[in-house]
């Protein structure tokens, strides 16, 4: 890992994929999400840091509605997938979700077995038309996940008997399982090490020439070596959003300075 | 070196301590891991006394159990017996079909009455042909001692097999109730002193019978499958209707509950808004777990016998139907279903929810393929606990009518068998135990044993649905 290597930067070409403006998020009467507004690229990369507690997982949660399902949680602004209000009364969430798929910050495999994890996605929507298809997708997601070489022996094992990076990168299969177009991981590697880590970004990397990918990091190397455009929460606020090397060569705000260098976090 | 400083850290000044001097690596002193504080001792002192505490409470439960249990086998066993005269007896054609044609509809003009002389006779005829000396008893005592019943199941086997007429066959003849209580050891000759029921007469008849081996005691398949009879004579009264109108209750509850119990749990849990209305129906739920069962009784019999069976004319809906009291058992069972079933629902982790819903599962998808079978073992055990209180409960049958003496079996489901009177298990331990018949208590226990067969089968059922549930993680 070559630290704070920043990848080449190729962006901006591409247009804009989600588009988040004057977000509030309350959690009852707590005030998590502060006005934000950020433009998230089609393929790209895009990470999220900042401090623990800071709201990069509501706000991630907020562009496929998973927040839909905290009863206390509220919504305000404007997040369009594509141009289309994804808040709008005609979307169902459940679409958006396929569409919009997510890896969580703990890992939760379904007590089931390692295949019909990766499956479930693919059959639920209906991605193949026979056995071998599935087969195929069950194998090339776990590969992706770079999970297949310690499971292709034990596909019918159960997933919550894997060890807990084993558990996160069969959760990254599962949500690939679907080819989302866009795909929102909240720290997915924090319970990987350092070889599954770069297989992890590799994927991450792969995905991105097709897909618009959204990273929750609390890894400043991560962000830099993976992701093309930076978001720094702070305090429910979004303080600076902008190209990944700026962000880490040259933050306008003191405080991504701090945060950055190690200051606040 | 002190025990009691070198365990309260930061609470005094640990300076306290033997190496008070410095303020070095927190200032604590150096404790031995090796052997123990008095703080620790004071906890494990705690726990030890914890464990003996729940060891005697189970062990106090358990020797309960075994005593309840052992009481019931000792006093219930020998219901399962049943004490009978080996008599050959000749079905002469001229007294038992007169016409001699074999036809089935003359012969039952033939009645009990006919039968029980043939009886008789046979059985005197068989005493002495025994060289058993009978000189001191009057004949009619002998008799006496053959079951009231004994001729009924006689007509009852030679109208279903005609071909018997003219034959001379030997009968297990029924003894009478308190010959069986004397071989059984229930009845004693001090007792009978004070019985008008039986004589010395037919006591010493008894003993003479049996050295010559015409009075046995054996397994008795009878009470499984008989109906209740009449006070006169116990020693023929069975569980057999009360086993099925149990059986149908415990099935019609089934199926009437599960349905809507897990459905109503499942809305309510996974899909009804959260407001003040769910929370009056949650405690309205909670309700009505509780209201005694007794309530129910009153209610299933204004609703369902009187106004719905009754005005409205439904005909199923009768006094005594198993049908009724399945739909009276219901009110009561599905609220101890809805909760135990929300609760199993609620018990699952919120996370699985979350990655069924992240990878674009429907709310139903999330819950059947995901939720549900995580529950199923909770709602399993709910149910379980539902059904084995309504196959215990007497008090709502009480009123409906299941107490009545039910003669006839009810007839199979297909047929509207779930309309026609039947009674349940605890309803006839109830009546046998408030008969004053001695031999009637013996019934009543033997009835509770096959009731907690039943329970058993249940549970164990239970169980092993349980394990193949939980055996898919
Ligand atoms: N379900 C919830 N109910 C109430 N408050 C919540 C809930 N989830 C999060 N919060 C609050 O919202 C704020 C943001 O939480 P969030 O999980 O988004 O932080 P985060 O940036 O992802 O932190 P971390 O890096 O530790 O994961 C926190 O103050 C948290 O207490
Ligand atoms: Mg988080």
């Amino acid at each position: 890992m070559n630290d704070m290597r920043i990848a080449d930067r190729t962006v901006d070409a591409n247009g804009i994929r989600i588009k988040a403006s004057g977000v509030q998020v309350h959690y009852g009467d707590s005030h998590a999400i502060k006005d934000v507004s950020v433009d998230i690229p089609d393929k790209a990369v895009t990470a999220f840091i900042g401090p623990s507690g800071c709201g990069k997982s509501t706000f991630l949660r907020t562009l496929n509605r998973m927040n839909d399902t905290i009863p206390i949680c509220r919504v305000q602004g404007n997040i369009l997938l594509d141009g289309e209000n994804i808040y709008d009364k005609r979307v169902d969430p459940v679409q958006l979700r396929a569409k919009v798929g997510m890896v969580f910050q703990k890992p939760n495999p379904f007590p089931k077995s390692i295949y019909d994890n990766v499956a479930y996605g693919p059959r639920i929507h209906g991605l193949t038309r026979n056995k071998a298809e599935l087969d195929g997708i069950v194998e090339s997601s776990l590969r992706k996940a770079a999970l297949w070489n310690e499971v292709k022996d034990r596909l019918h094992a159960p997933g919550t008997g894997l060890s807990g990076g084993q558990q996160q990168r069969l959760c990254i299969a599962r949500a690939v399982a679907t080819s989302p177009e866009v795909l929102l991981m909240d720290e997915p590697c924090s319970a990987l090490d350092p070889i599954a880590t770069a297989q992890v970004e590799e994927l991450i990397d792969e995905l991105r020439s097709n897909f618009s990918v959204v990273i929750v990091t609390h890894s400043m190397q991560q962000a830099a070596r993976v992701s093309q455009k930076t978001a720094f929460f702070h305090l429910g606020n979004l303080v600076e959003f902008g190209e990944t090397s700026q962000i880490f060569t040259n933050p306008k705000d003191p405080r991504t300075e701090s945060y950055i260098t190690g200051r606040i976090g | 070196m002190s025990d009691i400083s070198a365990n309260t850290p930061g609470a005094g000044p640990t300076a306290g301590g033997p190496n008070a001097g410095g303020p070095n690596a927190g200032g604590k002193p150096k404790v031995s891991i090796l052997g123990q504080s008095a703080r620790m001792k004071a906890r494990n002192r705690t726990e030890s006394v914890f464990k003996v505490l729940g060891l005697t409470a189970i062990l106090f439960s358990l020797a309960i159990l075994a005593l309840m249990i052992f009481t019931i086998f000792r006093d219930g066993t020998s219901a399962f017996f049943q004490t009978r005269m080996s008599v050959p007896v000749t079905l002469s054609a001229e007294v038992l079909d007169p016409a001699g044609n074999r036809n089935r509809d003359e012969m039952t003009k033939q009645t009990t009455m006919t039968y029980n002389k043939v009886i008789n006779e046979a059985f005197l005829a068989a005493l002495a042909a025994k060289g058993i000396k009978t000189d001191d008893v009057p004949a009619k005592e002998l008799t006496d001692m053959i079951s009231k019943g004994a001729a009924g199941e006689l007509r009852a086997d030679v109208l279903a097999d005609p071909s018997l007429i003219g034959q001379t066959i030997d009968i297990a003849l029924v003894a009478g109730g308190r010959i069986d209580g004397y071989m059984k050891g229930r009845v004693t000759r001090a007792s009978a002193e004070r019985d008008t029921n039986v004589t010395m007469g037919q006591l010493d008849v008894a003993d003479r019978m049996k050295e010559a081996g015409m009075l046995s005691t054996s397994w008795n398949w009878d009470f499984l499958t008989n109906t209740d009879s009449s006070d006169t004579r116990p020693e023929t009264a069975g569980v057999g209707v009360a086993i099925l109108g149990s059986a149908y209750m415990m099935f019609l509850v089934l199926i009437m509950c599960v349905p809507v119990g897990v459905a109503a749990s499942i809305y309510l849990e996974e899909f009804a808004p959260k407001n003040r209305w769910t929370d009056l129906i949650e405690v309205n739920i909670a309700n009505l777990a509780a209201v005694p069962s007794i309530v129910y009784g009153i209610l299933g019999l204004a609703i369902f016998i009187n106004v719905l069976g009754g005005q409205m004319g439904v005909e199923a809906l009768k006094m005594s139907a198993s049908l009724v009291g399945a739909l009276v058992l219901s009110l009561q069972t599905l609220p101890t279903i809805i909760i135990a079933t929300r609760a199993a629902i609620r018990a699952v982790p919120p996370s699985i929810r979350d990655a069924a819903l992240g990878i674009g599962a429907s709310k139903m998808q999330t819950v059947f393929h995901h939720v549900l079978p995580l529950a199923m073992p909770g709602i399993l055990t709910g149910t379980i606990l539902g059904l084995a209180s309504a196959l215990g409960e007497t008090a709502p049958l009480l009123l409906i009518g299941m107490v009545a003496f039910v003669a006839n079996y009810p007839a199979a489901p297909w047929d509207g068998g779930f309309s026609d009177p039947a009674t349940a298990l605890p309803v006839q331990v109830y009546s046998w135990a408030s008969r004053s018949d001695p031999a009637f208590i013996e019934r009543s226990n033997g009835a509770i044993i096959v009731l907690l067969v039943f329970l058993l089968i249940m549970n164990v059922t239970a169980i092993i649905l349980r394990r193949r549930f939980e055996r898919r993680w």
